[in-house]
């Protein structure tokens, strides 16, 4: 568990360094990056309704990443998530239904588990790059969302803007009070969480996908189905950037517009590898990951940073990790001259 | 007669910046690495490309500057993907966040003001011939420059010995380890030089193709420069081929909107991702053909026994 901490560690250097050289006081704009967007209830209920997305899709990223399934896709999995749902909550005839939640949470998770079909099926069945094909269906599902907000979806009563018609309150999670935006969508992750552990620590198919991952030819060798990892891996991820979406429209958004994702299903991804792909690990890369979010988008309203510098992080972050990593397998040694 | 010339040229312009960065990648692949950061490394390319312009450096130098920020983009992965052993996906995907964010971090201050673009040139006589001039010498150079850099590259991975020696460490680092090449330096070499590949993509995006600055203009165009290595099955010829068909089709789906087509633009925009994965999936049936030309040390670190 070392690497994350020096990860992080070196990334906050790095971070320091940078924002000297960009002539603001280092330990200044550190403090308002990560310490004072966490110095009030507010700023508490937003750290918690950021990570929560983050983790729940890292929790089943790591799946597939797991067996060496590489779901680049999540974002546009959330997307045709949100959008299915808010479709429900939309068009389900009677609108203030205690049925309209249930209906979709389910909406948004097969809506994203079959949005991952695809590359899962082109993967098992055509031997398709899988990478490739969910980052193109990410791009696809972008468009969807703009067309859908632009024209079909367009809420006539609003103004000409791109989104669609607020959702009814029975379409919504109740947040816990309503002077904050966090809602009990969370006990979903918390729920997402506990799953993973169960799957990755208690499973049989759990174990069988880390073989698959670590050691393909011993997995085949054992009789363990390649194509049972690959739909296994993409339906996990699917489901939970589905649902994940989902809890963004019946959530803090309340509405689709033509964005509606600050990259919580690229940064998941990140979030899997500090992580360490197992259950508790993710729980504090997506607090810190949820963290990056948060501070750069305080730093962006008080010192007028771009929030840029959130995926900057986010990328020297994930380099430290990697880095880190070699010195944890590997020992340097001084090698004489002449050996 | 205009409408398909108008077709014809766009074409080949749209293809020039995946014919950069899809060889640059072919060059990295063959070496048996896969850096799948292109995108993040054409985002800092025409990035750094735009500053220099809005800097008020000439456009030789503003093309320089982002080849080069494309270098030193993939420098962070090869001293991670060679150095440090790690997993070349994760790398990868490392430089193409990192890209993104420094890039729109750049970019902050452009505005949203288009810049002269990089000239065209009328080739003396030659542009004068009906149809075929202004179909084929009517262009900017680096149109012409991605042309040259397909011969030179093949020339170089096919008949040089330094393509071969490149090429082996491709198929078997152990191979040309025993034989006393020096693996990791040719592998940093082949990198360095996708890097620079992809920066000139990136660069003729934000210089010459759109004009201006637009956050994330590459708009996956690094990665459907990926998804052409191995349409083209590892070799320079497809990989042109591949380009100019993902250039025409980009066109086709523009003019398409230009002309009013009944089909919501965003459908027709989705056309070329659309594409990318029909087309992936047509030449994975062909397992053999893509066996035959794939560097069978793709993506595995490669660490020399002492």
């Amino acid at each position: 568990m070392a690497a994350p901490v020096i990860a992080t560690v070196l990334t906050l250097l790095v971070g320091s360094l940078l924002f000297a050289v960009l002539g603001y006081d280092p330990l200044a704009t550190l403090q308002a990056f990560f310490i004072t967007p966490l110095n009030s209830l507010n700023g508490l209920s937003e750290w918690l309704l950021k990570a929560s997305p983050l983790i729940l899709i890292a929790c089943g990223l790591a799946v597939g990443f797991r067996a060496n399934v590489w779901n680049i896709g999540a974002e546009g999995q959330l997307i045709i998530g949100a959008l299915a749902a808010c479709g429900v909550g939309l068009f389900y005839p009677n609108p203030d239904s205690w049925l309209l939640l249930p209906l979709m949470f389910f909406a948004g998770a097969i809506a994203g588990m079959a949005w991952a079909a695809i590359p899962a099926f082109l993967r098992a069945r055509m031997n398709t790059n899988e990478i490739l094909v969910t980052l193109m269906l990410t791009y696809i599902a972008t468009l969807l969302l703009s067309w859908l907000v632009h024209g079909p979806w367009r809420d006539p009563a609003g103004f000409n803007y791109p989104q669609t018609a607020l959702l009814s309150a029975a379409a919504m999670f109740e947040p816990f009070d309503y002077a904050y935006r966090l809602n009990a969508s969370v006990f979903i992750t918390v729920v997402a969480v506990f799953l993973m552990w169960l799957f990755t620590d208690r499973s049989f198919l759990g174990y069988k996908m880390s073989v698959s991952g670590a050691a393909p030819l011993a997995a085949r060798y054992a009789g363990f189905r390649e194509s049972a990892a690959v739909w296994t891996g993409l339906l996990a991820g699917g489901a939970a950037a589905g649902i994940a979406g989902m809890a963004e429209v019946s959530g803090p958004l309340g509405q689709l517009s033509p964005q509606i994702s600050p990259g919580y299903g690229f940064a998941a991804i990140i979030v899997a590898f500090i992580g360490r792909l197992n259950a508790f690990g993710i729980v504090l890369g997506g607090l810190l990951m949820s963290l990056l979010f948060l501070g750069g988008e305080a730093v962006q309203m008080n010192l007028g940073l771009s929030a840029a510098l959130t995926r900057i992080f986010q990328g020297i972050l994930l380099f430290f990790l990697l880095a880190a990593d070699f010195f944890i397998f590997y020992r340097l040694r001084r090698i004489p001259e002449h050996a | 007669m205009d409408l398909f010339i108008a077709i014809f040229t766009g074409t080949i312009i749209a293809a020039t910046p995946l014919i950069f960065a899809a060889l640059g990648e072919l060059v990295v692949e063959k070496s048996g690495v896969l850096n799948l950061g292109i995108e993040g490394m054409m985002l800092m390319g025409a990035a750094f490309a735009f500053w220099a312009i809005v800097a008020g450096l000439p456009m030789p130098v503003a093309i320089l500057a982002g080849a080069l920020a494309g270098a030193a983009a993939s420098l962070l992965f090869g001293v991670l993907a060679l150095t440090f052993l790690t997993n070349q996906y994760a790398a990868g995907l490392a430089l193409a966040i990192f890209g993104s964010g420094v890039s729109a971090f750049l970019g902050r201050n452009f505005g949203s003001a288009p810049i002269d673009a990089l000239k065209k040139i009328y080739i003396p006589y030659l542009s004068d011939i009906p149809v075929i001039g202004p179909m084929l010498f009517r262009f900017d150079p680096m149109v012409y420059f991605a042309i040259i850099m397909f011969f030179v590259i093949s020339w170089f991975l096919y008949r040089t010995k330094g393509g071969l020696v490149l090429r082996t460490i491709g198929e078997s680092p152990e191979t040309a380890h025993a034989i006393g090449y020096p693996v990791i330096r040719i592998r940093y070499l082949a990198v360095l030089f996708g890097g620079l590949m992809a920066g000139l993509a990136g660069a003729y995006l934000s210089v010459a193709y759109t004009p201006l600055w637009v956050e994330n203009m590459t708009a996956g165009k690094g990665w459907i420069s990926l998804a052409l290595v191995v349409f083209a099955t590892w070799r320079p010829l497809r990989v042109l081929l591949g380009a100019w068909l993902f250039g025409g089709m980009t066109i086709l789906q523009l003019q398409g909107q230009a002309l009013g087509i009944a089909v919501p633009s965003e459908l027709l925009s989705a056309l070329p991702y659309l594409a990318t994965i029909v087309v992936l999936v047509i030449i994975s049936q062909n397992r053999q053909m893509l066996a035959l030309h794939f560097p069978a040390s793709l993506a595995k670190p490669f660490r020399p026994a002492t």
